[in-house]
C-alpha cells in the first residue's frame, strides 16, 4: 500500500492580465513579441509531499497562500507547470459547494447532474437518491427549482451529493461552513464517518478549531510554499504564533 | 468502487472521447440540461422545434417556388432546398453551439473536474435533437411529394447525418477550445456559417459548379463533408419525388465515404487540439 496522494515538486504559475482578443495578440506578435502580453504569478512552487490512505489532512494557510490552488491541482481541475500529481482511486473533488449545480433545474434533476459529474453511476444514484435527499431533509422541496432555494437549503443539498458519492479520495474547500449548527454537527459526524471507512479526506478551512479536532494531520502553506508539515494540532498552533 | 486500483492516476488528464463514451449518463443528463435550461418558462417548449422548420419550408415553397418560380429549373425545389436546409441547420447549430460549450459552461469546468469533450459533444446531440422535428416536416413534405425511397437511399441519409455529426463533432473540439484563449473564434464561426449555406448545393444545384468552375474546382467542392451530406440528402428525400430526368452528382456512395473520411479527419484534428490546450481551460476560462 502505498500513499493515496503524492504531490512532487509542484509548480503552478498563473497569468495575471487575460488576454481574450486575437487582435492584441496579433499587434503583440507583430511588434516582435516585445514585453509580455500578460503578467506572471507563481501561485505554488517546488510544493511536495504525500498523503497516505485513510489519512484526514487539512491544507492552512491564510488567504492568498496556495491552498486551494493544490486542492484544484490534486483534483485535476488545472494540470501543474512543473511537478507532477498522482491518486489513487476514485477522486471527487469538491472545489466549492454546489459547484455544478444549475439554477433552473429542480432540487432531484441537480442532485443527478451533480452526483454524475461526483463519478456516480446511474444506479448508484438511484440507489442513493433516498438517503441524500433524508440527509439534506429538503423532502418537501426536491422538485422546486434550486433558483428559489434559500442559501441554507442549497447547500445542504449540495453537501448531501458530495457526502454521498463514496469516493476514496475526498476534497474538501471551506465545505463546513454549511447550514445552521444542528447540521454542521450532523456533516462533522458524516466526515468522521467517511474517515472511519478508510478514505482519505484533504481539507481547507480557516475554521482552525474545528481543524484541530477532526484533522489528523495539517500542512501549512504560505507564499506558494510549504512551511510546516505535522500533527493537526501543531500546525494549528504554528499557524497562530505568526 | 470503480477506478479503484493499486495504479496511480494523473489528475486531470482523461481519455478524451473515450471518456465522454464511458460517462455517458453524465452526457445525457448535460444534454437535458442543455434543454431544459433552452425552453425553460416557454410554454409550447421542445414544440418550437416543430414549428419553426414547418414555417421555413412553407415560407420556402411559396416565396421561391411560387413566387419567384425558381423551381422551373429544378423540380420539387421547396423539397431539394428543405433537405439540404436541414442539413445546414443541424451542422450551424451544432458547430456554433458546441463552439461556446466550454465557455458558457465555465462554471463547471472551473470547480470540478470532468471530461471537457463532455460539452461540446452534448452540444451536438442537442441539435440532434432539434434535428428530428425538421426531419418529420421533411419527411411528411416528402410524402406529399410521392416519395418512394430505396433502401440505398435510406443509408445514404444515414451516412449523410453521421457525416454532419462528425464534422460538427471534430471542429466544435477545435473552435471550443480556442475560444475560451481568444473569444474570436465564436465570431468567426458565425461568419463561416454565413458562408457555408453557399458552399454547398442548398440553393442551387451542384451543375452550376460543374458549369462554371474548372474540374478542380469542382472536385475541391466536393470534398467538403457538408457538401457530400446535402447530396446524399437530395439523394434520399428529393430524388425519389422527382419524375422527369435529373442528374445527381456521379458515385455518390464513394464520395460519402470519402466525406466520413473527411470528417473523421476532422475529429482527429479537433480531438488533438482540445487535449494540448484543455490543461488550461479553468484558469482562462
Amino acid at each position: 500500500m502505498g500513499a493515496a496522494v503524492i504531490v512532487k515538486g509542484l509548480k503552478k504559475t498563473f497569468n495575471l492580465r487575460h488576454s481574450h482578443s486575437l487582435k492584441e495578440t496579433l499587434v503583440w506578435l507583430v511588434k516582435g513579441r516585445k514585453g509580455d502580453l500578460t503578467r506572471k504569478f507563481d501561485a505554488l512552487h517546488d510544493v511536495s509531499f504525500e498523503i497516505q490512505p485513510g489519512e484526514t489532512v487539512a491544507l492552512l494557510g491564510f488567504n492568498g497562500s496556495g491552498k486551494s490552488t493544490l486542492l484544484k491541482l490534486i483534483s485535476g481541475v488545472i494540470l501543474p507547470d512543473k511537478g507532477t500529481v498522482r491518486t489513487k482511486g476514485r477522486v471527487a473533488g469538491l472545489i466549492e459547494v454546489g459547484a455544478g449545480f444549475h439554477p433552473d433545474l429542480s432540487g432531484r434533476e441537480n442532485v443527478y447532474l451533480n452526483a454524475a459529474i461526483l463519478g456516480m453511476t446511474e444506479q448508484e444514484i438511484n440507489d442513493k437518491f433516498d438517503d441524500i435527499v433524508a440527509f439534506s431533509e429538503i423532502e418537501q422541496f426536491i422538485d422546486t427549482e434550486v433558483k428559489f432555494y434559500s442559501s441554507g437549503m442549497f447547500l445542504r443539498l449540495a453537501f448531501a451529493v458530495a457526502v454521498h458519492t463514496q469516493p476514496d479520495i475526498f476534497l474538501v474547500d471551506e465545505i463546513l461552513a454549511v447550514g445552521d449548527e444542528p447540521f454542521q454537527k450532523k456533516c462533522l459526524a458524516k466526515i468522521k464517518q467517511l474517515s472511519d471507512e478508510g478514505r482519505t479526506l484533504v481539507v481547507v478551512s480557516h475554521d482552525l478549531d474545528m481543524i484541530a479536532r477532526i484533522c489528523d494531520r495539517g500542512v501549512v502553506l504560505s507564499d506558494g510554499t510549504v512551511q510546516f508539515e505535522g500533527p493537526a494540532q501543531e500546525a494549528v498552533a504554528w499557524l497562530r504564533d505568526r | 468502487m470503480a477506478n479503484s486500483t493499486d495504479t496511480y492516476a494523473v489528475p486531470g488528464v482523461g481519455a478524451g472521447l473515450l471518456d465522454v463514451y464511458r460517462r455517458r449518463f453524465l452526457l445525457k443528463l448535460i444534454v437535458r440540461k442543455e434543454l431544459r435550461v433552452r425552453y425553460r418558462g416557454s410554454v409550447l417548449g421542445l414544440a418550437w422545434s416543430y414549428v419553426k422548420p414547418l414555417v421555413q419550408y412553407v415560407v420556402l415553397f411559396f416565396a421561391l417556388g411560387i413566387v419567384l418560380r425558381v423551381g422551373d429549373q429544378i423540380p420539387n425545389y421547396a423539397l431539394y432546398m428543405f433537405s439540404g436546409v436541414i442539413v445546414i441547420n443541424f451542422f450551424t447549430e451544432a458547430f456554433s453551439n458546441a463552439t461556446r460549450s466550454i465557455v458558457s459552461n465555465a462554471a463547471l469546468v472551473k470547480k470540478i473536474y470532468l471530461p471537457r469533450e463532455l460539452f461540446p459533444v452534448a452540444s451536438v446531440w442537442v441539435a440532434a435533437v432539434h434535428f428530428l422535428p425538421q426531419l418529420v416536416v421533411l419527411l411528411a413534405a416528402a410524402l406529399l411529394n410521392g416519395w418512394h425511397p430505396d433502401v440505398m437511399q435510406l443509408f445514404g441519409a444515414l451516412l449523410g447525418f453521421v457525416i454532419v455529426a462528425v464534422t460538427a463533432t471534430g471542429l466544435g473540439l477545435l473552435a471550443g477550445a480556442i475560444n475560451v484563449f481568444f473569444r474570436d473564434a465564436e465570431n468567426i464561426v458565425d461568419m463561416l456559417m454565413m458562408v457555408i449555406t453557399w458552399t454547398s448545393p442548398v440553393l442551387y444545384d451542384w451543375t452550376m459548379i460543374r458549369r462554371l468552375a474548372a474540374p478542380w474546382v469542382l472536385f475541391v467542392y466536393q470534398l467538403n463533408p457538408i457538401t457530400v451530406a446535402v447530396e446524399l440528402f437530395h439523394w434520399a428525400f428529393w430524388y425519389p419525388t422527382v419524375d422527369r430526368p435529373v442528374e445527381l452528382p456521379p458515385h455518390l456512395l464513394i464520395t460519402g465515404f470519402v466525406g466520413l473520411g473527411m470528417a473523421a479527419l476532422f475529429l482527429v484534428i479537433g480531438q488533438l487540439v482540445f487535449r494540448r490546450l484543455e490543461g488550461h481551460f479553468a484558469q482562462e476560462v
